[in-house]
């Protein structure tokens, strides 16, 4: 993305990166406050739905933002995770640590194969055979006997986190969500500033001169592609847990396509761009339902204004500003 | 009566007839995609929803103006063209220097928009539009009962993707079309207009889409959801076939559409996801798909 690698073109000094480096600790100490005090000043299932797609979209980040691959298809990981997940849950009788985990992993199996046959194509082609493979999950999702159809898997039972604490209660529910959602970001930014992170970094700005460098472009970015639909799965696990529901919803192209405008509304290629992203959309979503299928048309103007208009989002916008990396 | 492979031969040709329809509007549908591909290196998202505006726009041109079938063919993918060139000069015009990228995020929203908002006028449920008297009734051919229309939509089908190829391949436009496909800035330099010949192009593709539209819309009711899931299938052609080449796209076009008609014969519960599987085998054994250069 252009406005992405024009902003890192201004190479930071070593003492940039460093202040740099406080201030995103800063920053996410503050959220992590946030977090510990949010639910006595709003709905915990809202934050909870916020904290979920907030994940969805820092994982899908980690893929456009620092790979540069447009994954039009990451439907599919959340949705698989998310039926595997209740699944394990509901018939198989596992407790929700299991079910969250087995969720993740089939969502990383999934993303593994997906990943190794998307990458064989470059730029636009990557976009349309993620999104050709995500439907392929969907027309399976409608069809396989275990995922109920268009019913999908109601009543999915929370249970109990290690036989101990009672997950029924919506608070203690929301502390597990929002520990998952800190691990799940916080492993983001160690990724994204790691000797790995540099190297993606450099294949998405030029590609050939980082084969020529040496570096096995296609193992990165097959392992980046893996780790985001990991993450990615890692969300819908835990949002079937949370919902105690897993439907086509999560795995319909639409569901691929509000990834997509989190993340554009909050900042491509930013830290913190895609959970503000995911909190505005949810927020409106939340606030429009009553409007039925004008969301759609609404979501479908907000895309045209951030391409037209706002390329940057608001975090990049934010950055420029301030004239720090966030 | 005899049988195949224990499948009767209406079911078995009816179902292939219906493949070579599907197969017809994809082979129009990624023609239509490679061509704004060539010259504006994007993907057009939206090219669904404009196929799903030819139908309705064929089907508002009777209900609303008493304007027949065989004037809709011809007025319907003027009209969705003319706002394909309104799209063009508003929108995509203005993202030429950057990522291809932002072409396909901002054909995405247009196509949310326009789906969205055909969806709160006219529901799901979908219009009829009825079979022009001309083609209706059908003829036995002996192995199957050919409806007329249906074969009407292949013929026609194939005449425009033929006609296609004819343009831009053997005539003077298609030449500088070509040529700029290469190399814009050299055909530029000639002295041809080149944003205005890819406004053009945009335009005459969308146009394709919306007559692809027009030829569906007695088939399958005008629905404003019909173009969502088929332009995924579409993509999936265009990844099969390589968007390098004109007669492979529509050579593709027809062969997929046949084996998902072979499919819903043989093994039904796959009809849905054939094409993707098939999309898997070609990226496992020609990643640059089958008449594609590498890309």
């Amino acid at each position: 993305m252009a406005s992405v690698s024009e902003r890192m073109a201004a190479a930071p000094s070593a003492r940039a990166a460093v202040d740099a480096a406080h201030l995103h600790r800063a920053i996410f100490v503050g959220i992590a406050i946030f977090l510990a005090v949010a639910p006595f000043l709003l709905y915990p299932v809202f934050l909870m739905k916020v904290l979920c797609f907030a994940l969805f979209a820092c994982a899908f980040n980690l893929l456009l933002g620092y790979g540069g691959l447009l994954s039009f298809g990451h439907a599919a990981y959340l949705g698989t995770a998310s039926y595997i997940c209740a699944h394990t849950a509901k018939v198989w009788g596992m407790p929700p640590e299991v079910a969250i985990l087995l969720g993740t992993a089939a969502a990383a199996a999934l993303g593994f194969v997906f990943g190794s046959l998307a990458i064989r194509r470059q730029g636009i082609y990557f976009a349309m055979i993620t999104l050709a493979l995500a439907q392929m999950v969907f027309f399976f999702s409608l069809q396989a006997p275990f995922t109920g159809g268009e019913d999908g898997i109601q009543a999915v039972p929370r249970g109990h986190l290690f036989g101990l604490i009672d997950l029924s209660r919506d608070t203690s529910l929301y502390y597990v969500v929002a520990v998952i959602f800190l691990v799940g970001v916080l492993f983001i930014y160690r990724v994204i500033h790691s000797p790995f992170g540099q190297v993606l970094k450099a294949i998405r700005d030029n590609e050939p001169r980082a084969i020529s460098l040496g570096y096995a472009t296609n193992r990165y970015k097959l392992v980046v592609f893996t780790l985001s639909a990991t993450l990615a799965g890692l969300a819908g696990a835990t949002k079937a847990i949370v919902f105690q529901l897993a439907s086509l919803t999560d795995v319909h192209w639409t569901m691929s396509g509000e990834v997509v405008l989190m993340t554009l509304v909050g900042g491509m290629g930013t830290v913190f761009g895609p959970m503000v992203g995911a909190a505005v959309i949810v927020t409106m979503q939340n606030y429009l339902a009553h409007l039925g299928a004008w969301v759609t048309v609404i979501q479908g103007v907000i895309f045209v204004i951030c391409v037209m208009l706002f390329r940057e989002g608001i975090i990049g916008v934010l950055a420029r500003r301030l004239k720090r990396p966030l | 009566m005899f049988e195949l492979l224990g499948i009767p031969p209406q079911a078995l040709f009816g179902q292939l007839l219906l493949g070579l329809i599907n197969g017809s509007f994809y082979a129009i549908l990624s023609l239509g995609l490679a061509i704004i591909f060539g010259l504006l290196n994007i993907i057009n998202f939206t090219h669904g929803a404009q196929y799903m505006m030819g139908a309705f726009v064929a089907w508002m041109l009777l209900n609303y103006a008493g304007i027949g079938y065989w004037w809709a063919l011809l007025l319907a993918p003027v009209i969705v063209g003319a706002m394909g060139i309104v799209i063009d000069r508003l929108f995509l015009a203005r993202l030429r220097d950057l990522d291809h990228l932002y072409g396909l995020l901002l054909t995405f929203g247009l196509a949310l928009i326009i789906q969205g908002l055909f969806r709160n006028q006219y529901g799901v449920s979908g219009l009829p539009y009825s079979i022009p008297p001309e083609l209706a009734g059908g003829r036995n051919l002996g192995f199957m009962f050919l409806p007329n229309y249906r074969g009407w939509v292949v013929v026609a089908s194939l005449a425009v993707c033929l006609a296609t190829w004819f343009v831009i391949e053997k005539t003077r436009l298609g030449a500088y079309l070509r040529a700029a496909t290469e190399n814009p800035t050299l055909v530029q330099a000639f002295g041809i207009n080149v944003p205005r010949l890819i406004t053009l192009t945009y335009g005459f593709g969308v146009g394709l889409a919306a007559l692809a539209g027009v030829l569906a819309a007695p088939i399958y009711s005008v629905n404003p959801n019909m173009g969502a899931d088929l332009i995924i299938v579409v993509f999936a052609v265009v990844v099969i076939g390589g968007m390098g080449s004109i007669l492979g796209s529509i050579v593709t076009g027809f062969g997929l559409g046949l084996i998902e008609g072979l499919t819903k014969v043989f093994y039904p519960e796959a009809a849905a996801t054939v094409i993707f599987v098939v999309m898997v085998v070609v990226l496992l054994v020609k990643p640059a798909g089958l008449f594609g250069r590498t890309a």
